[in-house]
């Protein structure tokens, strides 16, 4: 249970639910967390299914006799909703109209490619959370990995491989720099971190705004504020050929997921963290330095979100921009949640909402429905995956399940 | 910069870090237990130094013009005539006098000189970057009265979240308040044509978002950051959506709301500078002082006051004698939430004339950094709101006059200072204790 407050720690964002549990129903509440997720997306979609209904032309003009014909409102509503889904999957992972088996699958690799950003990212967010820390500053470590990324990318002119190296280590010290930051102003002053990458995420986006307005950093022949394309040295190759836009940058975002579940689990620095962010006193007292820990877990996941803000700039942008970095930085805080701040559930979450963007694009194309209706349906899964209630829902359908096969 | 108002109830922090990260106000604290420190003649001492630099040696040797009137206004000053470079000397010697007498003391200044020296290093700014435009002319009516309407929804945000805090919870869905509150008023002063409906929407609708953080900070325990961030970015999804599907279609139906009552005191409004700033003003201008002044009463001279910053600093001491910790703080929360509707309400019953997606644009934020640089006093978000709002204000104005400080720098001011706020460098802000800690009778 990832967003509920223990009592004794306020930090603390991993923490075990309210709910008192015996030791041996551990398994149970696993499986009724597990089951809780998937009840959060279902609950979140329906809700966000009735909104489009409700909000539908053809359902408000069919309500307007409801009385007279309840069954024409009831059917339109169904046709919106049921329409502007079916689109997003289709957008999403499997485009059955598609000529080729490529066209087919091609929206899968979309989804992927759209995920890369946010898995990196949300890998970030996450192992913060598990050193008990708040980092809301994704989205400015995005922003300066990804300055950092171009401007090698399109102003130091080196051999093929050798760039591209230089182009990740250069994204992932800007990030990590930026992460950096945090960690040491919270171990040297005791500031909090959430004001701080706050704040930071702001001095990010108007740092990036005044760089594009330099000659170094201008496009030539362009009054928009949009840095020269990198060069093809600096781009990651492409993962499945040409014809599809996933890159390696996927690659390194499984391989982050990887390298993350082993420094949490298998090594003394993922000890460490884990411990500071279970109970830094204990921690303390067990001779781990609690402010190298916010120095370092901070260096790291300033790092993993400086590699998207390098997955956007050499995988997909190619270039500069005050939005490269979307609203990347604050999906990956939703994306952490939904994967309850374990490194592999954060990699699924963050291919669930890959999977929503890219098939949110498709449906606004398709049928007209909005694409913010993604950002509702997103925000209502972390509220519900984050309500008691419904973890307490969840154990007890899971118990009953367990009982009835008892008692048969 | 000048607001060292002191918090009764915070215990003196111990000063730490190094000592020349200083500056002019680590003051009350300090003053309160009497410790013989340097930081403030430090801080000072820098100030003085950027003074000397910037605006005394590397200055413009021009005439500086500040306009007091327009044209047309009944009561004519002359422009006041300010040389760059001879004001900069001026604004230097102050602020190195200062410094000098805070470094014989060895201790704060008293806090007058605390906000003189802030005035003082403003104006020199003001003076000097003024100096070095195209045209070196500026309305002064013009600056404060844009900066005062800028700060608005500023101070009512930092209210709404000072409201919540001092009990307790930390809201970081000021922005979405600000946004629905918004939303709101757009869609009830349209659909009934009256924007006093319009202005009780807003405040209905940010109590909603009130509820919801509430409800799961509150009543589940769910943590308080997540639950705002989360809130924040519902509410941005939700409104954009509305505003998509049911606002822009059909917007004369939904969102050409009326205007709010411009006020304009008689007489008062005529005097000079003064009188277009405060006298001169929309509904929810003159409501903002009010609830400033109500909230810095309430918290400090009643009894709901009182227990409101007990529970917020000591929730079990306030539990043990009596006080119901989690029912005051349901009912702050939803207090705040009303107060940010309010600012909300500026936003589409004042300042523009229809609802658009995102148009709060980040100000819940910069309401929070207000908040925490204005020390979670109502007295100090004012102030901070103010600030904010002035280099906003001066932002915009500048970008027509062209001068060799790039835009984003002044933007980005509200966020460097509060960063240097939190981490002790301009005074010490320390948040309420318990603030961001559920509470669980035992």
């Amino acid at each position: 249970m990832s967003a509920t407050t223990a009592p004794a720690g306020a930090d603390q964002v991993s923490a075990p639910p309210p709910t008192e549990l015996a030791a041996g129903e551990h398994r149970r509440t696993l499986l009724g967390s597990t089951v809780q997720s998937v009840l959060a997306v279902v609950v979140a979609l329906v809700l966000g299914g009735l909104l489009i209904a409700v909000t539908d032309e053809k359902v408000r003009d069919a309500a307007g006799y409801f009385f007279a014909r309840p069954g024409d409102t009831l059917s339109a509503m169904w046709t919106a909703a049921s329409s502007a889904y079916v689109a997003m999957f289709h957008g999403a992972v499997y485009n059955p109209s598609g000529a080729t088996f490529a066209d087919r699958i091609y929206p899968f690799t979309e989804t992927l490619t759209v995920a890369t950003p946010l898995i990196l990212a949300g890998l970030g967010v996450a192992l913060a959370f598990r050193a008990g820390l708040f980092n809301i500053g994704a989205q400015g470590q995005i922003l300066v990995g990804a300055t950092l990324a171009a401007w090698v990318g399109f102003s130091w002119h080196l051999p093929a491989g050798i760039h591209l190296i230089a182009v990740v280590a250069a994204g992932a010290l800007g990030g990590a720099v930026w992460g950096g930051i945090v960690g040491l102003v919270k171990a040297r002053t005791g500031a909090h971190e959430v004001i701080l990458t706050i704040m930071l995420n702001y001095v990010a986006l108007n740092l990036v705004a005044w760089l594009l307005t330099l000659p170094s950093f201008q496009r030539e022949g362009s009054s928009n504020p949009i840095s020269p394309a990198v060069d093809g040295t600096a781009m990651f190759p492409k993962l499945l050929g040409e014809h599809f836009r996933l890159h390696w940058g996927f690659a390194l975002a499984v391989l982050a997921t990887v390298a993350v579940a082993w420094l949490l689990h298998r090594s003394t620095v993922g000890f460490e963290l884990r411990a500071v962010g279970a109970n830094p006193r204990a921690a303390r007292t067990a001779g781990i330095s609690v402010t190298r820990g916010f120095v370092v877990v901070m260096l790291l996941a300033g790092l993993l979100a400086g590699l998207a803000g390098t997955a956007q700039v050499s995988g997909t942008e190619h270039s500069l921009t005050a939005g490269v970095a979307a609203s990347f930085g604050f999906d990956a805080i939703t994306v952490a949640l939904l994967g309850r701040s374990t490194p592999w559930g954060t990699f699924f979450a963050g291919i669930l909402y890959g999977a929503f963007r890219a098939g949110g694009v498709t449906m606004q194309s398709m049928t007209g429905t909005n694409i913010d209706i993604v950002l509702v349906v997103q925000s209502l899964i972390v509220l519900f995956v984050a309500l008691p209630p419904l973890f307490t829902f969840a154990v007890r359908r899971s118990r009953a399940s367990t009982h009835s096969q008892e008692a048969a | 910069m000048s607001t060292t108002a002191s918090q009764p109830t915070s215990h003196a922090p111990a000063p730490r870090g190094p000592a020349p990260d200083a500056d002019l106000a680590t003051s009350a604290a300090n003053r309160a237990v009497g410790v013989r420190t340097y930081r403030p003649a430090i801080g000072l001492g820098i100030l003085a130094l950027v003074s000397f630099l910037v605006f005394a040696l590397h200055t413009s040797a021009r005439e500086v013009q500040f306009r007091f009137s327009e044209t047309g206004d009944a009561v004519r000053l002359p422009d006041m005539e300010v040389a760059a470079a001879p004001f900069g000397w001026v604004v230097t010697a102050v602020l190195a006098a200062l410094a000098v007498a805070a470094g014989v003391r060895a201790r704060a200044l008293p806090r007058w000189a605390m906000v003189l020296a802030g005035l003082a290093f403003v104006a020199g700014f003001l003076v000097w970057i003024v100096g070095t435009a195209q045209t070196p002319s500026i309305s002064l009516t013009a600056l404060l009265a844009g900066s005062v309407a800028l700060a608005t929804p500023l101070v009512f945000g930092s209210l709404g979240g000072l409201l919540c805090e001092r009990s307790g919870v930390v809201n970081i869905a000021i922005e979405a308040q600000l946004l629905f509150g918004a939303f709101s008023a757009a869609v009830a002063a349209t659909v009934s044509g009256s924007p006093w409906v319009g202005l009780l929407a807003a405040v209905l609708g940010s109590v909603l978002v009130s509820v919801v953080l509430a409800l799961f900070a509150i009543r589940y325990r769910v943590n308080q950051v997540i639950v705002g961030v989360v809130l924040n970015v519902l509410v941005s999804g939700l409104t954009g959506f509305l505003f998509a599907t049911v606002l822009q279609p059909s917007a004369e139906l939904f969102n050409s709301p009326p205007r709010l009552p411009h006020v304009r005191i008689p007489l008062l409004a005529e005097i000079p500078v003064v009188g277009p700033v405060l006298f001169d003003q929309s509904v929810i201008g003159y409501l903002m002082y009010a609830t400033v002044a109500v909230v810095w009463f309430a918290l400090y001279r009643t009894r709901w006051g009182l227990r409101t910053r007990a529970v917020g600093e000591h929730p079990k001491a306030a539990d043990t004698l009596g006080v119901p910790v989690n029912a005051l703080r349901v009912r702050n929360v939803l207090l705040g939430g009303a107060v940010a509707g309010l600012g909300g309400a500026f936003y589409t019953l004042v300042s523009v004339s229809a609802f658009t997606r995102d148009m709060t644009a980040g100000s819940g934020y910069i309401a929070l950094a207000a908040l925490i640089f204005g020390r979670w006093n109502p007295v100090g978000a004012l102030l901070a709101s103010l600030l904010f709002g002035f280099a906003s204000n001066l932002e915009s104005i500048l970008s027509f006059l062209d001068t060799p400080v790039p835009s984003q720098f002044l933007a980005m001011l509200p966020y460097v200072v509060t960063i240097l706020a939190v981490a002790g460098l301009v005074g010490r802000s320390r948040g309420p204790a318990a603030s961001g800690e559920p509470y669980v009778k035992e």
